[in-house]
């Protein structure tokens, strides 16, 4: 199943200039579970698709919410700097949102 | 201690930012309840420029009905207003420009009151001193701190913690004007003044600065009613076509923020694992079991905006399949005629043209693989550099290239550019970069945000 299939909502926003934070928010336990033990869904995974450090990615979840953070740098520049795509981050759920889990 | 905490009391946030508007109406019938009113007036997101330029984000018309409509309702009640980074980015002309539309609000309405303005300003000299000090580090992502990215910038703020915010209401202010704040201490302040732990009125005015956007429907441009109890607070919006629910709270937390569970402010480390949120009535919700870890010395969060040159921008849709396969050619041809026309003036004043494939990959670029090529793109041709004289004259020569270009097997030859109007060249002034992300350690608040004293109608 595709991640933004699965997903109730995927937001991408800024968290500072230089950080961009992608929340998902699962629909219930079982997706949220099986998101968070997808390999696609690693650390490493996700690095690759956005073209960053593996050890910048950081993938934290809030049970009780059924949602999990993921928070990465932006790769290419930093808000509203010459060359950015993306003032506020809010489109950046892609690449993420693809994969199949 | 705890004076005010005998009986539970609220304060209104306006809306999540000054100049998004909020309706008027609950203020016209204000809840006894209330002690302040308060909104922040700012952020960082809309991108470096507003900060480095000096000007608002939203209108200043829309700005002055928010500002007349929290002034009359804060003076009717004799309630304290407290405004936080004000004009957006919460700099010198920022600051200024939303004194001059409060005095004369005040006047066309007789209002009088005692008014505390706090700038937010660090001269540069001051930063120099602080990273040869040692007491720079960066945050959020950003590279070490050098003294050319300091002296490149044009402002620098720093955002004040509740300390300035409690020394203006202690010493009498009714409306509080800061220059850029930390979101939270706009509401943490005041209400730590009226007897709330920490824990509480941060983790309250996490929620409360973004207005009704913690509710459903969400909206920034809405009120949310805060209610403070011993060991914990309420929310509810005001308006009734909305409503809290113990999910949506909690999920507020998450927004725009780097960790879900735990804030860092100024003062200390606001820690929500442990948080339980309730559902009182069909529209408010009770949030309990914030925790509070207090930092050893304050710090402050910097940021500062260097110009990086000056843009002009064209849009143009292209429909011709050929002409939407042959692009990157397109474009390399564009690039190199324009090098040739302007000679050394291209590498002098640092020209660079970019083109983006809305309806292609111009949002996510290279993150994805290419997709099939759609029916129509849009072309954006943006050209930066030293000067705007300059980044208008490649991006002239870059469109008039562009729009007559010839590629192999083109059937388009009268043009390969469709533009939605005339003039096709937009000017979009300066650039800028944030090239100050970084937070002074050991920071004295006192002496960075000093309190200024206007008696209004006197």
């Amino acid at each position: 199943m595709r991640l933004y299939d699965a997903v109730r909502e995927i937001r991408s926003k800024n968290a500072g200039p230089f950080t961009l934070t992608i929340d998902l928010i699962c629909p219930n336990q079982t997706t949220f579970e099986r998101i968070l033990s997808s390999p696609r869904f690693g650390p490493r995974a996700i690095a690759t698709l956005y073209q960053v450090e593996e050890t910048s990615v950081c993938i934290r979840s809030v049970r009780q919410v059924l949602a999990i953070k993921v928070t990465l740098p932006r790769a290419s520049s930093s808000s509203g700097a010459p060359g950015d795509r993306d003032v506020y981050g809010s489109q950046q759920h892609f690449p993420l949102a693809d994969i199949e889990i | 201690m705890n004076r005010a905490m005998n009986r539970t009391w609220s304060y209104l946030s306006l809306c999540g930012l000054m100049g998004y508007g909020f309706p008027p109406e609950p203020l016209r019938r204000m809840d006894p309840q209330i002690r302040f009113l308060g909104a922040d007036a700012g952020s960082s997101d809309p991108g470096p420029y507003y900060l480095g330029s000096g000007t608002h984000f939203v209108s200043s018309r829309q700005l002055d009905r928010d500002l007349e409509l929290a002034l009359l309702a804060a003076r009717r009640g004799s309630l304290p207003l407290i405004l936080g980074s004000a004009g957006g980015a919460g700099a010198g002309p920022h600051l200024e420009d939303v004194l001059v539309r409060i005095r004369r609000t005040a006047a066309s309405h007789g209002l009088r009151f005692r008014l505390a303005s706090i700038p937010a300003d660090l001269s540069a000299e001051t930063v120099l001193q602080a990273l040869r000090d040692g007491r720079i580090e960066p945050c959020g992502g950003a590279g070490p701190l050098t003294e050319e990215a300091v002296l490149s910038c044009q402002r620098i703020v720093g955002q004040m913690g509740i300390e300035p915010f409690r020394a203006a209401l202690d010493a009498g202010a009714d409306i509080v004007v800061a220059g850029r704040s930390c979101d939270a201490a706009i509401f943490a302040a005041p209400a730590m003044q009226l007897g709330a732990s920490p824990a509480v009125a941060f983790h309250a005015a996490k929620i409360a600065e973004c207005g009704a956007l913690c509710a459903r429907p969400a909206s920034a441009a809405d009120s949310l009613l805060c209610t403070l109890e011993e060991d914990g607070f309420l929310v509810k919006p005001t308006n009734p076509a909305r409503r809290c629910t113990p999910e949506s709270v909690a999920l507020h937390a998450l927004y725009e923020q780097p960790s879900p569970t735990q804030f860092v402010e100024p003062e200390g480390i606001l820690d929500l694992s442990e948080c339980r949120y309730d559902a009182v009535g069909d529209r408010a919700v009770r949030v309990r079991g914030s925790r509070w870890i207090p930092a050893a010395r304050a710090s402050v969060k910097l940021e500062g905006a260097a110009l990086r040159g000056y843009r002009a921008i064209t849009l143009a849709g292209i429909r011709d399949p050929a002409a939407i396969g042959h692009l990157d050619g397109i474009e390399a041809s564009v690039v190199e005629t324009v090098k040739e026309r302007m000679g050394s003036t291209f590498d002098d004043l640092h020209v660079a043209l970019r083109f983006l494939h809305y309806g292609m990959d111009a949002v996510t670029s290279a993150n994805e693989p290419p997709p099939p090529p759609p029916r129509e793109i849009g072309l954006l041709i943006e050209a930066i550099a030293a000067d705007q004289t300059t980044a208008q004259e490649a991006l002239a020569l870059a469109r008039s290239t562009a729009l007559h270009q010839h590629f192999d097997g083109r059937k388009t030859t009268a043009g390969n550019l469709a533009f939605p109007f005339s003039p096709s060249d937009l000017t979009a002034g300066p650039v800028y970069e944030f090239a100050v992300y970084h937070v002074l350690r050991e920071a004295n608040p006192e002496a960075l945000f000093p309190i200024r004293w206007e008696e209004i109608g006197r």
